[in-house]
């Protein structure tokens, strides 16, 4: 019940632009265009809503198979003990979207971390730099057609001799 | 080419700390800019322990990686066990048998007492309390102790299984247990009257790295560090999982967010879980196997000794270290259905069927494969909302695997923390905030 | 190491004579007992190693207690923990700043072999970077095993050709 009337004030104010995404699990998933991200993400972390928290902030990749990246939200509401999760698809031409970091702080490490991992762009972002890997590291390694032992070692590696 | 280098104004001193440093325990790089005494801006920078968690998870099958989880938050394996436990139970729908999941509660409760040991530990060290680090050391040796006499391991236990748990508890547990409580309980007491009032301790961390509420809940804060803010979310309240519903304890709650307030929270929070676990024992259903706790086993040199004069018996204690026949104990411990779990020894090693349910739960392309979908699910850590967030294809690999770190966000906001204060006031808020290198750069 | 033949030692390390043993056998001797470390503690193992260094276990036993934060102070360099590809200039640039003699001491599976993590981040094995001396196996190893370290590097030391300045050149 308490998952519908979220959805049901998205709908009311974002009329056609929220698609809800029925869950086997009870889940609250609502997919939307990467372009009305902003002014959902907004709606969303103010009043009636109140998800004052950003929980997570990830990415999958379907590259081979939808030919887009998934950007993934959960975000967390103190007082009404909520969770939503809100997917927005990044197509493969236009590797952009918009940063969520004038909202949420902790989005800032959260999209340098997607950055550094797929290689998404982010709109606005004060820092985009990489998080995790090193600078001169090539290549995205948590997209798919990176492979899990490709090596780029930042030091030249000693021979072993006996 | 850094941030804070383009930032910075000239006449002021950049310093450059870690990633090995004394203070800095795991790795991390915080590049200061220094007036005098005071921190005017910083950076930091992580990833020194970045070691593709994520990516190598996507090449395991949801069995075989669970020992990667143990090596995310090292200080409570076991939790970080059940969060990918519990992710995949709600994606399969299933649910561990009772008896498990008193187990699970006593054992997560068991790694947050000794995740909060190790990091008011360093905290504390760093100020120079190093009796205080020598006495939460002795206290988490006990409870290691207790753990490893259940779970045969240390540190990284993988006892926590898709299901259930590994193993019973030893016949003998409580022994262990109420010595490992009654040492922690001592050693609290001690600490408490060593730090509450001590006047070096206070002025060092009252109203240093003040988080306001606003501020905590807009960078994610989770954990003992929300709540000393003052902000009531704890995931066994809010969200209750396995059978913390029935359990009766406090959200301990500071005021004004500062180390102290962390410090205070993180001793208090120990209190607490001190007296779940004495609930959950208190309330645990009895063992139903024939033989009691832990089914009777002949252990293996014995039973060489015993086929060498006579016919070996059947139940053979297969593996030593944990508990004697696996199947009587099963029922208790583990869900029933083969599809989710490793068929006893027994079976394996005496008849083929159960070899052959053997090879096909490990067999590539086989074993646990969850139906297509997204899970999100999250048990509360050492440091806060530990959550798992998995897509599954429908093969007998994860698609996609990603960890929602506690500490992530909370060493997020360190660079606003330290803003302004002191150099030396660095270093017991960044022992406070518990920053774990193998769950933050996973 | 195994057991070392007197006369083959003598004569291996003899340089000098029957002194130049004995003042070998005394720098070992002084040099096995009183390690300086440096802790390079990244990852897991680190957990152990605390439980090693505190009371429980006690390695100042072994007169290894002396911790030090400055890599020019260390005799030995304990590397404990995973050593990713961004750390492993660090980890050279330290082992750089030691003086000699030093000894380093590999801690756990991910710093012998790079252990469970056989990805693009993981350096596999430190000895791709510095020189090891001891291997401790085990994910992580057990406070004993550590302790069982010391003990063979400590050997090791004793049983080395030691430098020193006086000895006669060649």
């Amino acid at each position: 019940m308490e998952n519908k009337k979220v959805i049901d004030a998205l709908t009311k104010a974002f009329p056609g632009k929220v698609t809800e995404v029925p869950d086997r699990l009870g889940d609250t998933i609502v997919r939307i265009e990467k372009d009305d991200l902003l002014i959902i993400m907004d709606f969303l972390k103010n009043r009636p809503c109140e998800f004052t928290m950003l929980l997570d902030l990830t990415c999958v990749d379907y590259l081979s198979s939808k030919g887009c990246f998934e950007m993934v939200y959960h975000l967390f509401s103190i007082s009404s003990n909520k969770r939503i999760r809100i997917k927005s698809e990044v197509r493969k031409n236009e590797l952009d979207i918009d940063s969520l970091s004038d909202l949420w702080k902790n989005a800032n490490w959260l999209e340098r971390e997607v950055f550094d991992m797929f290689g998404i762009n982010f709109k606005g972002h004060p820092d985009m730099r990489r998080l995790f890997m090193y600078e001169g590291f090539e290549g995205y390694p948590l997209c798919k057609d990176y492979p899990l032992r490709k090596r780029q070692p930042k030091i030249p590696l000693r021979k072993i001799t006996k | 080419m850094n941030r804070i280098q383009k930032e910075a104004r000239k006449e002021s001193l950049l310093i450059n700390m870690g990633p090995s440093h004394p203070a800095m325990h795991g790795t991390i790089r915080i590049m200061l800019e220094l007036d005098g005494e005071v921190v005017k801006n910083s950076e930091v920078e992580v990833g020194y322990l970045h070691r593709g968690f994520e990516k190598t998870c996507e090449h395991k099958t949801y069995f075989n990686l669970l020992p990667y989880t143990d090596r995310l938050n090292y200080v409570s394996p076991l939790i970080n066990n059940l969060a990918y436990v519990m992710t995949m139970e709600k994606m399969l729908e299933i649910e561990a048998p009772e008896r498990a999941q008193y187990i699970r509660v006593i054992m997560s409760e068991f790694s947050r007492i000794s995740d909060h040991l190790t990091a008011l530990a360093a905290m504390t060290m760093e100020c120079g309390a190093f009796t205080v680090f020598l006495y939460y050391i002795q206290a988490r040796e006990e409870i290691w102790n207790f753990i490893e006499q259940t779970t045969g391991a240390r540190m990284t236990t993988s006892y926590i299984r898709i299901g259930g748990v590994r193993a019973d508890l030893h016949p003998d547990f409580k022994g262990l247990m109420d010595k490992a409580i009654k040492v922690t309980r001592r050693v609290l007491k001690d600490v408490k009257g060593l730090l509450n009032k001590n006047k070096i301790w206070i002025d060092r961390t009252r109203d240093v790295a003040v988080a306001n509420p606003e501020m905590a809940v807009n960078y994610g804060f989770t954990g003992p560090c929300l709540r000393a803010s003052g902000v009531s979310y704890d995931v066994r309240k809010a969200h209750p999982y396995l059978v913390y519903d029935q359990l009766e304890f406090e959200v301990p709650l500071g005021d004004k967010g500062d180390n102290f307030d962390r410090y205070m929270v993180r001793m208090k929070e120990m209190e607490q879980s001190l007296k779940i676990i004495e609930q959950a024992v208190e309330k645990m259903p009895a063992s139903s196997s024939r033989a009691g706790l832990m089914a009777k086993g002949i252990e293996p040199d014995e039973a060489i000794k015993a086929s060498r004069t006579k016919k070996a018996e059947e139940r053979v204690n297969l593996s030593p270290n944990l508990q004697g026949s696996e199947k009587d104990v099963r029922p208790d411990i583990l869900v029933k259905g083969k599809k989710y779990t490793v068929p006893p020894k027994e079976d394996t090693y005496t008849n083929i069927e159960g070899l052959i349910n053997h090879f096909k739960f490990f067999m590539s392309g086989h074993g646990i494969r969850p139906p297509k979908g997204d899970v999100y699910f999250s048990v509360e850590g050492g440091n806060g909302e530990l959550g798992f967030y998995i897509v599954s294809d429908g093969t007998d690999k994860p698609y996609r695997l990603h960890l929602r770190a506690p500490c992530f966000h909370i060493v997020s906001a360190l660079e606003e923390m330290i803003k302004g204060h002191y150099i030396a006031d660095i270093i017991p808020t960044f022992g406070s905030t518990n920053m774990i290198g193998g769950e933050l750069d996973r | 190491m195994g057991k070392i033949k007197p006369r083959a030692y003598y004569r291996e390390t003899l340089n000098g004579g029957f002194i130049a043993t004995k003042i070998n056998y005394m720098l070992g001797w002084g040099r096995k007992y009183s390690l300086f470390h440096y802790p390079f503690i990244t990852a897991c193992c680190g957990m152990e190693y605390m439980s090693a260094a505190c009371a429980h276990w006690d390695f100042d036993r072994f007169g290894v207690g002396m911790t030090t934060f400055s890599p020019r102070q260390a005799d030995m360099l304990f590397v404990v923990g995973t050593i990713s590809q961004k750390e492993a200039p660090v980890l050279k640039t330290v082992y750089e700043q030691m003086c000699e003699p030093n000894w380093v001491i590999a801690c756990g599976a991910c710093a012998v072999s790079g252990g469970i993590y056989d990805n693009y981040a993981v350096v596999q094995g430190i000895d791709k970077i510095i020189p090891v001396d001891v291997f401790i196996p085990g994910c992580p190893p057990r406070p004993e095993t550590i302790l069982n370290a010391i003990e063979k590097l400590q050997d090791k030391i004793q049983h080395q050709k030691q430098d020193w300045k006086w000895k006669i050149k060649k």
